[in-house]
């Protein structure tokens, strides 16, 4: 089942523009450390990596990349600076415990 | 309530004599500066646990204070998501960029919290998060640049509501 994803970028940027991309996923991030109702240490259930592409037809480059702990709060919100070099599309990818994996792609408007 | 009044106290002549409600205000925004003056610390007491995890991001490289900065509450209700702000002070060319970014803590169970890597295509040296603080603590943003060099910055937290990990101090 595919979590929900919230990805904002402005509607369009302009080329040389630096844009800043604010990601959030929903994901129970458990820890490991906290107990449930039982009393029992909850399994902990990650996001351990998450990264984005920009593909702009001809090439895909890796532009940002990040690595998460215990210490990010639920529903994981990230948000990152972009350089708009062309019209393209962002490839985004959530990887995590128990075999978690998403991605989002979304369109880049450059006027 | 007079009962509650130590003997002798008259109840109407206030909970303690010389103790206007005026002084008391004016100490605690005198002790609210003195906080904010010492806020950013340097990087001297950090316990060695903290200080492996920082090593083992810069490779051992030597960590200077300076062009990185660190937005976050100083004071803050809810340690289950607090909004941080890592920036580098970089013009991110492809000679001279941020090539990761992470930021630690002192006291959770884990002294990681994100790591992240930039380059210059990120245009900009510029991370926003939501974290979890156990307790009110150090927290450390370290910049790794292109040239190896390293730089952080150390800012005290204080948290009244800790996230989720009762039984352990």
């Amino acid at each position: 089942m595919a979590a929900r994803t919230l990805i904002q970028i402005p509607p369009l940027s302009r080329k040389g523009d630096v844009i800043e991309v604010r990601t959030m996923i929903a994901h129970p991030m458990e820890t490991g450390y906290r107990p449930g109702a039982d009393g029992k240490v909850l399994p902990r259930n990650l996001i351990r990596r998450f990264s984005c592409t920009y593909d702009d037809g001809a090439s895909r480059e890796l532009v940002f990349q990040a690595e998460l702990f215990p210490a990010m709060a639920a529903n994981p919100y990230l948000t990152f600076p972009l350089l708009v070099t062309g019209p393209g599309t962002l490839v985004l990818t959530w990887e995590g415990d128990n075999g978690f994996a998403q991605t989002e792609t979304l369109l880049l408007r450059v006027a | 309530m007079t009962s509650a009044m130590p003997s002798g106290a008259s109840p109407d002549a206030g909970p303690v004599p010389g103790l206007s409600r005026r002084t008391l205000l004016a100490a605690g925004v005198g002790a609210g500066a003195l906080l904010v003056q010492t806020r950013s610390v340097q990087a001297a007491a950090l316990p060695p646990e903290l200080e492996a995890a920082i090593a083992a991001f810069t490779g051992g490289a030597p960590v200077r204070e300076g062009r990185v900065t660190l937005d976050v509450a100083q004071l803050v209700d809810n340690g289950n998501a607090v909004p941080v702000t890592v920036s580098v002070d970089s013009p991110m060319t492809a000679a001279d960029h941020v090539v990761a970014l992470a930021l630690f803590n002192e006291r959770n169970p884990q002294r990681d919290v994100f790591t992240a890597r930039l380059g210059p295509r990120s245009g900009r040296a510029r991370v926003s998060s939501r974290i979890r603080l156990a307790t009110t603590q150090k927290l450390v943003a370290v910049a790794r640049m292109r040239d190896g060099s390293c730089w952080s910055r150390t800012v005290d937290v204080i948290v009244t509501l800790a996230a989720c990990i009762e039984g352990e101090t």
